[in-house]
């Protein structure tokens, strides 16, 4: 019975993936290149869902951490000529680390502290992105050099090459978060975000959790940000400020938390909402915010998280 | 046979503010004793054992167990060396089905390196702990979901997957009705074959019919100490629960 | 004297925020979009008007934090309300709120800085240096209206009210007060504050859809370092903060002062181990 139903999830979500890779060749041009940016920041709000829908922390500062990867693969690749995979790599670690870092501090307090405290490392780090104006060009930002955006010798510039990318970054971000959900690991965050006070007394290093919890969030924002460099070739402050720390949030509420396709769903929900509202308009942010308040009114479990509850309990 | 003792506080104080919770105390505590601690509303005990099980921070003094000093050790390290505390709010993982409860306080034990445990192993021995305390049949149902009385010893079989040498049981009788007591009774002498209990209580039923030896506190100190008999004799403790 | 404005300004928008955390216990994200929404309708008032600014500005006084009370009062009552004031799930709320109010205000204001006339026009010149006539006013005006809200608070049944319900919001419900109202004013209010500020403000700045921002980040820093819910800590930040600013900016550059004060707060936070709400923590 218990192999049946895992067999049901993971071919699910290998179904996904696998409609995901033979769309890229009936897709048009402009569908393409959105569902490569789309699974890009889905993985960063995967990254996300991590500490906000596994553990429960709500934290208001993933910014710093899509942007640590962005600008450590752009940076190196702009002055130091580095190829994407070298640029990946030191990405990832980077945002482990910093993650690590920040929560050694971040994580001594909670609840709405948190949420304070992250957000503010967010904005220093922002500002810094801006101190540092001479090497990073601030909000103009800059365009990745062509040369280094190349992966296993090929240019990621080619839009098929651009979307297989994604894709493997997606699948793996998929195959890391079902490895959470289901892991021993992934079952004291859950009893972390259920009541801390009693994981505490069953034994558990709360405090430890927390940190590699967060630690892991900030690795895969990071890849996702470094993706995002070397795919789209472009880096500027703009994807550091507050927004990138709200997007992730509204697609995770949106697709559903602590699940694992549901920060996709999200991000793909709203990258189109978006794009359709700023055809009309130049206030497109409005549906963000009226999106917001609809779903933490209405539906605070999301799409996939609602759909768990009422009809798939199996669903991770 | 000799007697070891498993727990040893030192001149054991917590203060708050302008007020002494727990006072100077000097407590030993037998392995495999049924220890109750008594007392009348804010004489300390909570206070006490959370001192003990490392949910608060003393003020003074030191607490050892097992030989070892865990004074400055913090809570899920003391859970660790075999010290386990069920609350006296119940405090379970409403959402979590009751078996999903106790895996998860067996599940850090039966770790293995770099592993996860055993599934089948783990699965084992919570329905274990489960059935010992009579709710192998709801095993499945979520905890939120049980009856009052149920959720206590959901919290006492989350205890028990511990496989603690100490269980401390916080008013564990609270809210049961006299069936589901005198079951629990039961229980708590089935438990202290294997493991050590200190038993805050109210019910003096409970009190008389388990324990062996009994400590009485007041105002954050301990009154007196003894059996059964001995604390029913003493006057002093009879005006501490009177008043006057 | 920038530093004195910016102070008192600061004082009455932090007191705000101040009193929504510190009665409701939540954070409301979207204050900085009711000062900047108070400047706008003070804008657009007297733009409307087309009379004698001093008249003109007098309307907007009056106007703009009424309807800035409005929106808000709505908000809470339709919003918060229904989330039971739940920590986590307010702010999420409040950002959303931010995004409406910000981009309504970018639809039908535009993105352009518009300025509005000060309602009088007079300097004060001694011998060493000259005093603006209306920044002196913008000071006494905020200094009279801090003492009005200390005055309501400590002096008044409703302020008694709202001091009963930040102690304990259930004993209050027992001692009949009407605490659901008494959170749906104290937001309205909260609101109001900021925008008497942002009113008394626009003439010297400009009103801009964006201005909310830095507002909103000052008052933060403010209520955290000034401790929550108390007058006389907001008042005494805010006037630090306020006057800081301005010599901080000559010895470091303003990016840096930005980012060493965003890092105070958070160390504050992190430092703190009560944490935002003071006496509330184990």
């Amino acid at each position: 019975m218990i192999t049946r139903v895992l067999d049901r999830a993971a071919l699910l979500h290998v179904a996904v993936l696998a409609l995901l890779f033979v769309l890229q060749f009936v897709l048009p041009d402009y569908h393409h290149v959105n569902l490569a940016r789309v699974m890009v920041l889905a993985s960063f709000a995967a990254g996300y869902n991590i500490v906000f829908g596994y553990a429960g922390m709500l934290s208001l500062g993933h910014a710093m951490f899509f942007g640590a990867g962005l600008y450590t693969a752009g940076l190196l690749a702009q002055y130091a000529g580095a190829g994407a995979a070298a640029g990946f790599t030191l990405a990832v670690v980077a945002g482990a680390l910093f993650a690590a870092l920040v929560g050694l501090l971040a994580l001594r307090t909670t609840g709405v502290s948190f949420m304070i405290v992250t957000l503010m490392f967010a904005q220093a780090a922002y500002l810094a992105i801006h101190y540092f104006g001479d090497y990073t060009r601030s909000d103009e930002g800059f365009v990745v050099p062509g040369a280094t955006r190349r992966l296993f010798g090929l240019a990621l510039i080619d839009p098929a090459t651009r979307y297989f990318a994604a894709l493997a970054l997606f699948a793996a971000t998929v195959a890391v978060c079902y490895a959470v959900a289901r892991s021993a690991f992934g079952r004291v965050l859950a009893a972390i975000r259920e009541n801390e006070e009693r994981t505490r007394m069953l034994g558990y290093d709360v405090f430890g959790y927390k940190l590699a919890a967060l630690a892991l969030s900030g690795a895969v924002s990071a890849a996702a940000g470094a993706a995002y460099a070397m795919l789209f070739g472009y880096v500027g402050a703009g994807l550091a400020s507050i927004q990138y720390s709200i997007y992730p949030l509204l697609w995770v509420l949106m697709g559903g938390a602590a699940t694992v396709l549901g920060p996709f769903l999200g991000t793909l929900a709203m990258f189109y909402l978006v794009d359709i509202a700023s055809g009309f308009t130049s206030a497109y942010l409005l549906f963000v915010g009226l999106a917001l308040i609809a779903l933490v009114l209405f539906f605070p479990k999301g799409v996939l998280g609602a759909l768990r509850e009422r009809a798939l309990p199996w669903l991770p | 046979m000799a007697a070891v003792t498993l727990l040893e506080t030192e001149s054991l104080s917590r203060r708050f503010g302008g007020l002494t919770a727990v006072d100077g105390v000097d407590f030993r505590l037998e392995e495999g004793e049924i220890r109750a601690l008594i007392g009348p509303n804010g004489a300390g005990k909570t206070t006490f054992v959370g001192l003990i099980s490392g949910r608060i921070r003393p003020s003074a003094g030191r607490i050892i167990f097992a030989g070892e000093d865990v004074t400055a050790l913090p809570a899920h390290r003391r859970v660790g060396r075999g010290i386990a505390y069920t609350f006296q709010i119940t405090s379970v993982f409403a959402r979590m089905t009751a078996l999903d409860n106790v895996r998860l306080a067996a599940q850090r034990r039966m770790a293995r390196r770099f592993r996860g445990p055993d599934p089948e192993r783990l699965e084992a021995a919570a329905r274990d702990a489960l059935a010992r305390v009579g709710l192998a049949e709801r095993a499945d149902e979520p905890a939120g979901t049980l009856s009052y009385g149920h959720q206590r010893l959901l919290e006492v079989a989350m205890g028990l997957g511990m496989a603690p040498r100490l269980l401390i049981l916080d008013e564990p009788t609270q809210g049961l009705s006299d069936e589901e007591i005198a079951a629990f009774v039961d229980l708590v002498r089935d438990i202290a074959r294997d493991a050590t209990v200190l038993l805050i209580e109210h019910n003096m039923r409970v009190v008389m019919d388990l324990a062996r030896r009994i400590t009485v506190l007041e105002r954050g100190r301990i009154l007196a100490e003894g059996t059964p008999a001995d604390i029913r004799r003493n006057d002093a403790v009879q005006r501490a629960y009177l008043g006057g | 004297m920038e530093g004195a404005v910016g102070a008192a300004v600061l004082a009455l928008t932090a007191l705000g925020l101040s009193l929504v955390f510190g009665v409701m216990r939540v954070v409301n994200v979207a204050h900085g979009e009711f000062f900047m929404l108070g400047a706008v309708i003070a804008w657009w008032v007297t733009d409307l008007l087309g009379i004698h600014p001093a008249l003109g500005f007098l309307a907007a006084i009056a106007v703009a934090p009424a309807m800035v009370g409005i929106v808000a009062g709505l908000a809470e009552r339709l919003v918060l309300r229904r989330l039971g004031y739940d920590p986590e799930a307010t702010i999420v709320a409040t950002i959303g709120l931010l995004y409406v109010i910000q981009q309504a205000a970018l639809s039908t204001f535009g993105p352009d800085a518009r300025p509005v006339q000060p309602p009088v026009d007079f300097r004060i010149q001694l011998p060493w240096f000259g005093w603006s006539g209306y920044k002196l006013l913008v000071v006494a005006a905020a200094a009279a209206l801090l003492l009005g809200v200390w005055w309501v608070l400590a002096r008044t049944r409703v302020g008694l009210m709202m001091r009963a319900t930040q102690l304990d919001a259930e004993t209050a419900r027992a001692f009949a007060i009407p605490v659901d109202r008494v959170y749906g004013g104290v937001f309205a209010f909260g609101a109001m504050l900021a925008a008497l500020g942002a009113v008394l403000v626009v003439p010297i700045q400009q009103a801009h859809y964006l201005m909310g921002h830095d507002p909103l980040l000052l008052s933060f820093i403010v209520v955290i370092i000034g401790g929550l819910g108390s007058l006389r800590g907001t008042v005494l930040a805010a006037v630090v903060i306020g006057m800081s600013d301005g010599i901080i900016s000559v010895f470091f550059s303003p990016t840096l002062a930005k980012i060493l004060a965003t890092l105070l707060v958070a160390m504050v936070l992190v430092v703190r181990p009560t944490g935002l709400f003071g006496t509330r923590a184990a």
